[in-house]
């Protein structure tokens, strides 16, 4: 049907958004290579030439870098373990016949629409905070001694914000997955008597495990990324740098851009393992 | 034959699913309330839930002190301008790609959306650099093309998944009818596009409103929208939780909005179409 006329058309009207990401993609990237192979401080000399991979090897060896990898991997996998746990019972909850469930699906998604600085600020100051916090008084009620949350166990407070964040998220899709459960395959199993802990880890776990699978893939590349929860809760102390905001500190903090680019282009080739995935998955898809 | 539900355990499952919904919405609305009581109300031990004096003074506060007004205004024109600017470069190309396929269409839309994937941190220093070097440090309009750059793909795969379910059969009957094309994308198309592409800027919007890498990286006082104004309450500053209250609540209550309506349109657009 398509006729020559219209293919053009078409490659024009596809042009400017293909441009601008090609741009968008190649212009930094390039970028980064090219300082990730030079020692370049802005504010101490400038460009001072070509180093070879140099920033390559600092970066992996600089005594920050295995703390900063394994801080990402407990906080990405800490994450991820609670979030999909959470949200495939909450999903299979939220599944169920109820009264209200329109408003309690709106009450368990809200957190997602927080804005990163609030929640954090929120959390640190009213939940988190040592003298004043909701958990203070909840610990002293019990008589216990309040804990400083983001000093002594930074971490785990930082994988319980970002979870509050990332729970409506794993939890939407899950549902979205379970609503299109064929509810007869479920009630043959129930009148064959199968009991629920069966049924849910030979009818409903299969089902959802493509869906599972997307949400931890997608979920990897944006906690990978996590930044506005940790520059305003701890600043990276107290064993909270990641390894994107070490790249961040190197860049912006410290100033030595060559360093920085180095890391930069190792997170570039993370995420894009990650990416590789998700994009086969996705592409999968597209076939049907 | 439905399923046989007993009204016990109809009412188990209701006291189960609002305890633990109330539960996650609790920070949220702790804040909102934390937002109406005075300083030393919302410090006080224990604390008190409803039974305070409300009182509007902290929004007045925060008004005054950050010029909240012109935070808002950033955030609106970051977020609206980086949406509609979206909208028209990816548009064309969505349709294009959905009513006119070819071979590459497919590589074309896997592409787009792994450069969504690029993290932010491995090409921050090269576009502070660009924007130095354009004059666009904190510049709405840098941040604008900054934001409508990242949230692009995620754009032109929404619409591309909902111009594909417009079938192509209606347009064929039109066009035996003896419509022309200006008739055709006036009177068929239009109209059935238009909830998917109103979805799409909800979507967007939110997303734009949201982000917090670069609106705090490369913003300082002109262009800063909420989320560096937020961000501005980290160090405290004697007693401010009721402050920092109504400063938060201000920043999410027009996106919590927004966002219930958009619950559907998430699942599609975060995961490009692969979840129905």
């Amino acid at each position: 049907m398509a006729t020559k006329a219209s293919r053009s058309a078409a490659r024009l009207m596809m042009a400017p958004a293909v441009v601008l990401l090609l741009g968008w993609m190649l212009v930094p990237l390039i970028m980064t290579l090219w300082f990730s192979f030079r020692t370049y401080l802005p504010l101490r000399g400038g460009d001072q030439g070509w180093t070879g991979f140099d920033n390559y090897v600092r970066f992996v060896t600089s005594s920050a870098f295995w703390p900063a990898v394994q801080t990402t991997l407990v906080i990405v996998l800490g994450v991820l373990i609670i979030t999909v746990c959470l949200g495939i019972l909450l999903a299979i909850l939220l599944d169920q016949p109820m009264w209200g469930q329109g408003v309690v699906r709106i009450l368990v998604i809200a957190p997602f629409f927080v804005m990163p600085t609030v929640s954090a600020l929120v959390w640190k100051n009213m939940f988190m905070d040592p003298v004043n916090g909701l958990f203070a008084h909840l610990w002293r009620f019990f008589g216990a001694e309040p804990v400083s949350w983001l000093s002594d166990a930074a971490t785990p407070s930082i994988i319980m914000i970002v979870s509050w964040q990332w729970l409506p998220f794993a939890t939407l899709i899950l549902l979205t997955a379970i609503q299109s459960l064929d509810s007869e395959q479920l009630e043959a199993a129930e009148m064959d008597g199968a009991p629920h802990l069966k049924r849910f880890w030979y009818i409903i776990l299969p089902h959802l495990s493509r869906a599972i699978t997307i949400v931890i893939l997608i979920q990897t590349i944006f906690l990978l990324a996590i930044f506005a929860e940790i520059f305003v809760t701890t600043g990276g102390a107290f064993g909270t740098r990641t390894l994107s905001y070490l790249i961040f500190q190197r860049v912006l903090e410290s100033q030595n851009v060559g360093l920085g680019s180095a890391g930069g282009v190792y997170a570039i080739i993370l995420a894009n393992i990650v990416a590789i995935f998700l994009m086969r998955i996705v592409g999968k898809n597209l076939d049907n | 034959m439905a399923r046989a539900v007993t009204s016990q355990r109809k009412l188990i499952n209701t006291g189960l699913a609002w305890a633990i919904g109330l539960l996650i919405f609790f920070p949220i609305l702790w804040t909102i309330l934390t937002s109406f009581k005075t300083e030393a109300q919302a410090i006080a031990s224990p604390p008190i839930f409803l039974g305070f004096d409300w009182t509007l003074e902290n929004y007045g506060v925060v008004m005054e002190r950050s010029n909240y007004a012109r935070f808002l205004w950033n955030s609106i024109l970051i977020a609206g301008g980086s949406t509609i600017l979206g909208l028209i470069v990816a548009v064309p190309a969505a349709w294009s790609m959905a009513f006119v396929p070819s071979r590459r269409t497919k590589d074309i839309l896997l592409w787009m959306l792994s450069t969504k994937m690029l993290p932010a941190v491995g090409v921050l220093y090269p576009i502070y650099l660009l924007f130095i070097q354009l004059g666009l440090l904190d510049s709405r309009a840098g941040l604008i093309i900054v934001m409508m750059l990242i949230n692009l793909p995620i754009i032109v795969w929404m619409l591309y998944t909902y111009f594909r379910e417009i079938p192509v059969e209606i347009l064929e009957a039109a066009r035996m009818d003896g419509a022309t094309l200006k008739e055709e994308v006036l009177y068929i198309l239009t109209p059935m596009a238009i909830p998917g592409i109103a979805s799409t800027m909800l979507l967007n919007f939110i997303l734009a409103w949201n982000e917090a890498f670069w609106t705090l990286n490369l913003t300082a006082v002109n262009a800063a929208p909420l989320t560096a104004f937020i961000a501005s309450y980290s160090s405290p500053e004697g007693l401010f939780f009721a402050k920092l209250s109504a400063a938060s609540t201000m920043a999410i209550a027009p996106i919590l909005i927004l966002g219930w309506f958009s619950q559907k349109q998430l699942v599609r657009g975060l995961t490009f179409g692969a979840v129905k």
